[in-house]
């Protein structure tokens, strides 16, 4: 076989699980509508007061696209796994990890980049100056392929157990935190005129360390869950 | 493993001694200081435990072996003890000193990381029914959650904030008096010997547990009576 990193895999994955996601779209909408729902909460739970707002506003908004990630982990794997596709994925010639690599991209289409586009939108609800933004959104953007690939780390460890969902809850969150701390510490820095470089800097090594290394973790968990 | 327990016991007696009666009271801190007896060794102990675990961890997936995946689901829960305690303590010590019971500080935090990956490490081995798939599972966890064991260590250096820096290192002198010192690697000592007992104790049970259908087990002396 000549393509000896599936890069053909990784393709053909793409494009069957954005087929399949087309095929259910509410599958990919349900969790932004989450997002919409409980950010447009905030304003109405804490106040309407200005300057408050645009203070949480980064907050409030990492947290929720944090939550609404991991709400939709268990449709990463789950149904694959149910009806067996799994299994034949790890019987193919091709590389598992690069089926993975093809699953997260894919997860990430529909739903991490969703949210990131939608943020800035959402944003504007919380008088959030033009720059602080920009800043969210290119976070937001570096960001949620991290939570996407630490997530499906998350959902091969959790594949088919009972209470998955909270489950995933308890052990992908502490790992997030660190995406959290620098996500939102961008537009803050960015805000009080330090400069959000640095802050980006360290989410794209994060980005990079985790798209090396999350493919090898959650390829093992799946054999696992698979054994 | 009851001279572990023992070591461990004599271990604590002593460097309380050495840090409640021996070492002077500090001149900045009071006596307040006195928590570092415990607060010290504690923080170190939960951070090696989790090193210790992973490295176990490590071992059983890449041998295969039952008896280190056994290993590391024993330490995880005094692991989860000794970092519980050092936020404690910790707590204890920053409300006279920096009048606070926490603050959000890059040590604190990755401590209480720390604390969330224990538990998702027992909660997750408790979820799976299946032995050998839990034990390979919580190996995947652990693996993944050592890269926090560098951040907490060097969290001191890279973020300034209001906890303080080590005032122990192998290399330099210690920024302490040679007193309080020795109740210090005590107290230490003792916490690694009550770790190794308490670990083995579990590590029994475990093995005793899962293996009870087997013939060396219904042999055993008191298995008989």
């Amino acid at each position: 076989m000549k393509d000896a990193f599936g890069l053909s895999a990784i393709y053909w994955i793409v494009h069957r699980e954005l087929k399949l996601t087309m095929r259910r779209k509410s599958d990919a909408i349900t969790p932004l509508l989450f997002f919409v729902i409980v950010t447009s909460l905030f304003p109405l739970s804490v106040g309407t007061d200005v300057e408050m707002l645009r203070r949480i506003a980064p907050g409030v908004l990492w947290v929720t696209a944090l939550l609404a990630t991991m709400l939709s982990l268990p449709r990463l794997f789950e149904q694959d796994y149910a009806d067996g596709t799994l299994e034949q994925l790890a019987l193919s010639p091709a590389p598992l990890s690069a089926m993975v690599v093809g699953k997260v991209v894919a997860y990430w289409l529909m739903t991490g980049l969703p949210l990131a586009l939608l943020a800035p939108l959402l944003a504007l609800q919380f008088y959030l100056p033009t720059t602080s933004i920009l800043i969210l959104a290119t976070t937001l953007l570096i960001g949620t392929p991290v939570l996407a690939l630490i997530g499906s780390i998350g959902a091969s460890l959790t594949l088919g157990l009972r209470g998955g969902g909270v489950l995933v809850a308890l052990l992908v969150l502490p790992l997030y935190v660190p995406v959290l701390i620098f996500g939102t510490g961008a537009v803050d820095a960015a805000a009080s005129g330090l400069g959000a470089t640095a802050n980006v800097s360290l989410l794209t090594a994060m980005l990079l360390v985790a798209g090396f290394f999350s493919p090898m973790a959650t390829t093992a968990a799946l054999r696992i869950a698979l054994e | 493993m009851p001279w572990f327990a023992a070591a461990a016991f004599c271990l604590t007696v002593a460097g309380l001694y050495v840090g409640f009666f021996m070492a002077p009271t500090d001149a900045q801190q009071g006596d307040g200081y006195r928590i570092i007896f415990l607060h010290v060794p504690v923080s170190w102990m939960s951070m090696f435990i989790y090193v210790v675990m992973a490295f176990w961890a490590a071992v059983g997936l890449i041998f295969n072996s039952r008896l280190s995946a056994m290993m590391a689901s024993a330490l995880a829960p005094t692991g989860a003890m000794f970092a519980f305690l050092s936020l404690w303590t910790g707590a204890l010590w920053g409300k006279p000193m920096w009048g606070t019971w926490w603050v959000w500080d890059a040590r604190l935090t990755s401590e209480l990381i720390l604390l969330f990956l224990y538990m998702g490490f027992m909660a997750l081995q408790s979820a799976i029914d299946d032995q050998r798939r839990a034990d390979k599972a919580g190996a995947v966890l652990a693996l993944v959650g050592v890269v926090n064991i560098p951040v907490i260590y060097f969290s001191v250096q890279w973020w300034n904030t209001l906890h303080q820096g080590a005032s122990v290192s192998l290399t330099q002198a210690p920024s302490m008096a040679t007193i309080m010192l020795i109740g210090m690697l005590l107290m230490a000592l003792a916490a690694w010997m009550y770790t190794i007992a308490v670990a083995l104790m579990r590590v029994r049970c475990i093995i005793l547990e899962r293996e009870y259908r087997t013939a060396w087990v219904n042999d055993l002396k008191e298995i008989r009576q």
